[in-house]
């Protein structure tokens, strides 16, 4: 489905821009584009260093383990395919957090980190286990108490009350979450039977 | 609110001071110890460089080529159906793009909100929805890639939906609110 969904855009994209006479505005894009995910990943290799180096001491301290013990009942439900005293747990718990607190920048280092731990438990290397699925359903659709970003972009924009998405932000992000967590443990449920 | 707006400028700063001073005080080489987690960073950022890029030339294509805007032409009766009106069709570029891209749903977010005035209609809903939904696709394709999986499973359908999902909910609880 990746593969025909990455095809599509890329193929639509030309052949439009040919009906509309900017053939050479294929060339840009592609190029632009290109340059553009090098800077990506070179801004999240520094980001990246920074967390991970974090999480490092947080792990030796043995902060990880009491973090994941402290939540690791009410995730570890979600789970139930993981070893109870998974290293992934902390990963996961740490993004979730992040990503609950809008800090996107910190979520992703934390989300890279719990694929890696995920992987060593998944004894399909190149088929995605429930675990992951489960982790990536709830890291896209996370509920959401702080939208950091657009709250700046809205005080920008001379808005009188910035912050008076957060209300609809919650609920929204609230239903998502619910939704996908359901959905999830329905399927998981089918396929084992 | 506030109070929330508060911890969240606070979390990083704490979390910097936090994990060192309490690591050192159980005897870990902090410096060292950082360094060598650090280094993991520069490895995961290369690894996932191919998966980035693939992704945003093939968005950066279909969005620079004027096809959103058709595409989101073509799916206003879809989006009639969960309540938008046909006034606030400025919104679909939007809602297809979250998705898709971070950077570009942004992109589009702020200039509607710059367009419509971040107190309109459109505003709210815009501000809404770039807050409640992940980019998706991104998010699967280089978490994916970053560990080698090659076979999603039901990953992409099962984040698809929760991304309509969230963007149903948005349309109804604005209008619900604000209008």
């Amino acid at each position: 489905m990746v593969n025909l969904i990455w095809l599509l855009m890329l193929a639509i994209g030309i052949i439009v821009s040919a009906f509309n006479g900017h053939i050479e505005n294929v060339t840009i894009s592609a190029m632009k584009a290109a340059e553009l995910g090098v800077e990506v990943a070179i801004e999240l290799i520094g980001v990246m260093s920074l967390w991970l180096g974090l999480m490092r001491l947080a792990e030796e301290a043995g902060l990880v383990k009491g973090i994941a013990r402290i939540f690791g009942p009410a995730i570890r439900r979600l789970f139930p395919s993981l070893r109870p005293d998974s290293p992934a747990l902390g990963a996961i718990i740490m993004n979730l957090s992040a990503n609950i607190l809008g800090l996107g920048n910190a979520a992703t280092p934390f989300g890279l980190k719990a694929m890696q731990e995920l992987q060593k438990e998944n004894p399909t290397p190149d088929v995605a286990s429930p675990a992951m699925i489960t982790f990536l359903a709830l890291n896209t659709s996370c509920i959401t108490l702080i939208p950091a970003t657009i709250i700046g972009v809205r005080l920008k924009a001379n808005s009188v009350n910035p912050t008076e998405i957060i209300g609809t932000t919650i609920v929204a992000t609230g239903c998502a979450m619910f939704m996908a967590i359901l959905v999830d443990y329905f399927i998981r449920r089918r396929r084992k039977t | 609110m506030n109070v929330i707006a508060e911890i969240s400028r606070w979390a990083i700063p704490l979390l910097l001071l936090l994990i060192p001073v309490i690591a050192y005080l159980r005897k870990v080489p902090v410096y060292e110890s950082f360094v060598e987690g650090a280094e993991e960073g520069f490895k995961t950022g290369v690894r996932i460089l191919p998966f980035l890029i693939g992704m945003l030339v093939s968005i950066r294509v279909f969005v620079d080529s004027g096809a959103l805007n058709i595409l989101s032409h073509w799916l206003q009766p879809l989006f009639a159906l969960i309540g938008l009106e046909a006034d606030f069709a400025a919104i679909i570029p939007l809602a297809i793009m979250r998705p898709l891209s971070g950077s570009g749903a942004l992109g589009v977010a702020t200039q509607l909100i710059n367009e419509y005035g971040p107190d309109s209609f459109i505003g709210r809903l815009a501000s809404t929805l770039q807050g409640s939904t992940d980019t998706t696709f991104f998010v699967l394709t280089v978490y994916f890639g970053s560990v080698g999986i090659k076979k999603y499973r039901y990953a992409l359908k099962l984040g698809l939906l929760a991304d309509i999902i969230g963007l149903i909910v948005s349309v109804w609880i604005v209008t619900k609110v604000f209008y």
